[in-house]
């Protein structure tokens, strides 16, 4: 038995029939392509399967696909704008806070979702942000300043935005 | 603060070698381009699912696969008896006493761990393979099952193998025991400790997985998989799958991590193969997080005692070492080695020792094969010599510091006792710098103002050596290696002028990509965007042995080194010929041969490759084109060296233990991309630092797994690692052209006995000698608490 569900993945709407049983994860990577957010524990320890749904940064290893029919997904895919690096990804390239990378597309979900809550984390509050993501390469250090790196580039822009008399 | 990166566009070529230039293989795994095992879809795939034992002992009665077979959607489901192949898993180091027991990659008549495999699903789809799994009925007759390796070499234990008498896999030793046991009776002090290496899980954050495709009309198979040496798994598999060598392709797309788990050679992937031959389909498996915990090759798990002698004026005279080491059920492909040759060989330290004796006995036990696991028998050296030198410097009541200093080998090269040469080494460097940095007169005194408050702090000093590079191939073999240690290269001009690098290393996330083509750029003197590199694929790089063992810069990068230089030699042959002088008339500069004495009559390297394919006016009988392959073979192994200190506070009232700093001063020799041996630093001090206050597999006396899960087992989160403050030094390596040692596991074996120093340190007051890792928080409570009530009176 199947359910056809909607969903929105980076602004493209697919329809699609799962199992009631189907994991996000498993839809968005064996259905629809998306082998961005990888699966790393299936029990939402590790953090590598993390998206943003309607926003929030959730472990997509653990939601059921027909739960969240309807909803607009946000993957790693869904990050950089026109080949241009969002400023998260060109953080994590400029202080090398990836190695093997397989955490990494959770990394950047969970940290965008911190800098929209606390544009101007302190190095402790970003470490227990991401005290659902798990990395075994980087012991956390250049992650750390990745997102330090990323905040700064998100509060310039945001300046910037609104001396252009465009920010809200 | 770290190492600036920079954008390759911004560094002048001349200083392309030695630049902490942006990894080029980040775009692609920041924007979910990658390409693991996983994500790869074929069409007509199917997908397999393995049933494993849940019985970590016992006989096996039957097997009824009836029920799984008849489910819609299942394609095949077989067991041992089904299989028409050798299928037993090889042994690739052997020790003169070693007992080789059968490997099967499916139990047929007895299960020896928990997760050993039992039966093969191959289904149309994911969920469906593991639906079938399920229905597959075993009939156990259980046994009893032993853990520990003590345990397993007590005359009472469960015998895992027929042919392994009292479950002793080997017995081995190295360094001379009659003086050793003379420099003992002689000496004025001994200093003695029992402590255990606990078993560690690896935990990659992706799992293994294998996606297999089969062309019968040619007789072609090309697994995909988590590999960190391809040509390794396809030579073993060719012989447990009875596939001929040269029609196997074996290649590893992006790979999340390995730390030595993704080395061996495992059941897994072999059946994977198996199942794409049976089927004529392409099939994938991924194995879920709860199979890495039960197959996944642990490491460690050595039950030591040690005892080094010292004499009054601080010199050390000797070391005696006593390790039981756990196997696990069966031999893993490098197991053998790990607790004999990386780690009796590294017992000198970075110390000036007169004697050293040390004896391994090899255990099989009810877990899984246990083999290398990021430091492999280095780490378990270092926390052994690192943790006595601590204690000798208590027992005389010198400064930890000092007296390692007082002990350090100072000329180089160093032959020890334990039977290899240190290739180059300045020891008090690290350690210099890292008193500066810790501040440690001011240490001194505010731990001793915090005692008087009730405050417990300590520091804890490593002064760790590894080896990295195992070489030469014939040393290697000598010793019991079933491989050749080499590596080789390609390098391959185009006929435009750009290059590509092929080499027989297989990165993982140590940006090879991005280091490889900078000593390329460097050797031919063109552009770094000019070099591409590739690895990984048997069917592009005929031969190589992977990444492991911190070998890939020394070994690998060599390899490179030495092909470019046959091209550059070639290529000035050329352009003497075309410039109209002799060969040793044309000098070479940043790509530019130019003649002597008349620099601007040149030829660039690149417009000589364009004309050795144009091929119209080369040396006569001069082949055309332009590449090169080099197998090189290291002289010696490379020793690097550093001192890490940690600096914790501890209460003893809860155990609890707060990092107060973390400072880790490396010589890796040259560094080729600063930015990314100061990543590798971070991260191998995490996994030490991991081993040291969290991490260990364990087990129930059923042999059933305790910490099957991240809930049980801890993998360290971003709050329980501290921040680190780096440093290094730079002793190149005489034994190999870029000078260079390896940095891959530095961290891992340096951290545990920095962290496991302070903590003993801090509670010194208490007497606390040692506690075995990991150091929880109740384990610490206890060694406090229990030493407080004997210095008391011993009244319980």
């Amino acid at each position: 038995m199947t359910h056809d569900i909607t969903l929105t993945v980076n602004g493209t709407e697919h329809e699609l029939s799962v199992e009631p049983r189907t994991l996000l994860i498993h839809a968005l990577r064996d259905e629809m392509g998306y082998t961005g957010p990888n699966v790393g524990c299936e029990s939402s320890m590790c953090g590598a399967c993390t998206v943003h749904l309607d926003g929030d940064a959730v472990k997509s290893c653990t939601l059921l696909a027909v739960q969240v029919d309807g909803a607009e997904v946000t993957t790693v895919e869904g990050l950089a704008d026109d080949g241009e690096f969002h400023p998260i990804q060109q953080g994590f390239q400029e202080e090398h806070g990836l190695q093997c990378g397989y955490c990494t597309p959770g990394m950047m979900m969970t940290s965008l979702q911190l800098l929209e809550e606390n544009p101007d984390p302190s190095e402790a509050e970003i470490r227990e942000a991401l005290e659902g993501n798990l990395c075994r390469c980087t012991g956390y250090q250049n992650i750390v300043r990745a997102v330090e790196n990323a905040a700064e580039t998100m509060r310039s822009q945001k300046q910037e935005l609104a001396a252009d008399g465009g920010g809200d | 603060m770290g190492v600036e990166s920079k954008d390759a566009a911004e560094v002048d070529a001349a200083d392309i070698l030695g630049s902490a230039i942006e990894r080029r293989e980040d775009p692609a795994l920041l924007t979910g381009d990658a390409e693991y095992t996983d994500d790869i879809q074929l069409p007509r795939m199917c997908h397999v699912a393995i049933k494993r034992s849940r019985h970590a002992h016992a006989a096996i009665e039957g097997i009824d696969t009836s029920a799984a077979e008849e489910m819609d959607g299942v394609v095949d489901v077989f067991t041992a008896e089904d299989l028409d192949v050798p299928g037993k898993l090889p042994v690739g180091w052997l020790l003169d006493t070693l007992k080789q027991v059968d490997h099967p990659i499916l139990a047929s008549e007895r299960v020896r761990y928990q997760g050993d495999a039992l039966a093969v699903v191959v289904a149309e789809e994911r969920y469906l393979a593991h639906d079938a799994v399920g229905r597959i009925e075993v009939d156990y007759d259980i046994l009893d099952a032993v853990t520990d390796p003590a345990d397993a070499l007590a005359d009472d234990a469960p015998a895992l193998h027929d042919d392994a008498a009292g479950n002793v896999a080997f017995d081995w030793e190295i360094g001379d025991r009659e003086a050793t046991d003379a420099a003992f009776e002689d000496a004025d002090h001994v200093v003695g400790l029992d402590l255990e290496n606990q078993l560690l899980i690896p935990n990659a954050m992706e799992p293994r997985a294998a996606v297999a495709e089969y062309n019968p009309s040619e007789n072609e198979l090309a697994v995909h998989m988590t590999t960190q040496n391809p040509h390794l798994h396809r030579l073993l598999m060719s012989g447990v799958i009875d596939h001929p060598e040269h029609k196997l392709r074996v290649r590893a797309p992006d790979v999340g991590g390995g730390f030595g788990s993704k080395i061996h050679h495992y059941a897994d992937e072999a059946l994977v193969a198996i199942a794409a031959k049976r089927v004529e389909r392409p099939v994938k498996w991924q194995a879920t997080r709860t199979e890495t915990y039960l197959t996944d090759a642990q490491g460690r798990g050595h039950q030591t005692h040690a005892e080094i002698a010292v004499d009054d004026d601080g010199t050390i005279q000797g070391l005696r070492v006593d390790t039981k080491a756990n196997l696990g059920a069966y031999l893993s492909t490098f197991a053998p080695s790990v607790p004999t040759y990386l780690y009796g060989t590294l017992l000198s330290g970075q110390y000036d020792i007169p004697t050293i004796h040390c004896a391994v006995e090899g255990a099989f036990t009810n877990v899984p094969p246990v083999d290398a696991y990021r430091g492999a028998g280095r780490p378990e050296a270092s926390f052994v010599v690192e943790r006595l030198v601590t204690l000798a410097a208590r027992e005389l009541g010198e400064d930890p510091a000092e007296f390692r200093r007082q002990n350090f080998v100072r000329e180089f090269p160093h032959e020890t006792p334990v039977a290899v040469v240190y290739d180059s080494g300045d020891y008090e460097k690290p350690l210099d710098r890292a008193l500066e940095m810790l501040d440690y007169e001011e240490f001194r005194e505010r731990q001793a103002e915090a005692r008087e408050e009730g405050r417990y702090l300590g520091v804890g000093f490593s002064a760790y050596i590894e080896a990295c590079g195992l070489a030469p191939s014939e040393l290697a073999g000598q010793l019991g290696a079933q491989a050749g240690l080499w590596e080789s290269s390609l390098v391959r001009f185009h006929p435009s002028g750009t290059v590509t690098a092929y080499v027989g290393t297989s990165g993982h996330g140590q940006g090879h990509q991005t280091t490889f083509a900078q000593i390329v750029a460097n050797e031919l003197g063109i552009d770094y965007d000019d070099v591409e590199v590739v690895e990984g694929d048997t069917d592009e790089i005929p031969q190589g042995m992977g990444t492991y063992g911190s070998r890939s810069a020394a070994v690998g990068g060599s390899a490179l080194v030495k092909s470019s230089e046959k091209l550059v030699e070639k290529s000035r042959e050329i352009a003497a010929h075309q410039l109209e002088v002799a060969s040793e008339d044309v000098e070479f500069e940043r790509g530019e041969f130019s003649v002597t004495g008349a620099p601007d009559r040149s030829i660039h390297i690149q417009a000589v490759a364009q004309q050795s394919y144009l091929a119209h006016d080369l040396p006569e009988g001069m082949e055309p084109g332009l590449e090169a392959t080099s197998f090189y073979d290291p002289e010696n192994f490379v020793f690097p060296f550093g001192v890490h200190a940690a600096v914790v506070e501890v209460d003893p009232a809860s155990g609890e233990i707060d990092f107060e700093r973390y400072v880790a001063v490396d010589d890796v020799g040259n560094q080729i991309n600063p930015k990314i041996v100061e990543g590798q630093i971070h991260g191998g001090v995490a996994q030490g630092v991991g081993q040291a206050l969290y991490e260990g597999a364990e087990y129930e006396s059923n042999g059933q797994l305790l910490t099957g899960s991240m809930q049980d087992y801890t993998v360290p989160k971003a709050v329980q690692i501290p921040s680190m403050e780096t440093d290094s030094t730079v002793t190149p390596s005489p034994v190999n052209p870029l000078g260079v040692k390896g940095v891959g596991e530095a961290g891992t074996i340096a951290a545990p006995q920095a962290v496991v120093n302070a903590v003993c340190d801090a509670l010194e007051p208490f007497d606390v000698d040692h506690i075995d890792m990991p150091l929880k928080a109740e384990t610490v409570w206890r060694a406090t608490s229990e030493t407080t009530v004997a210095t008391d009176g011993g009244e319980e």
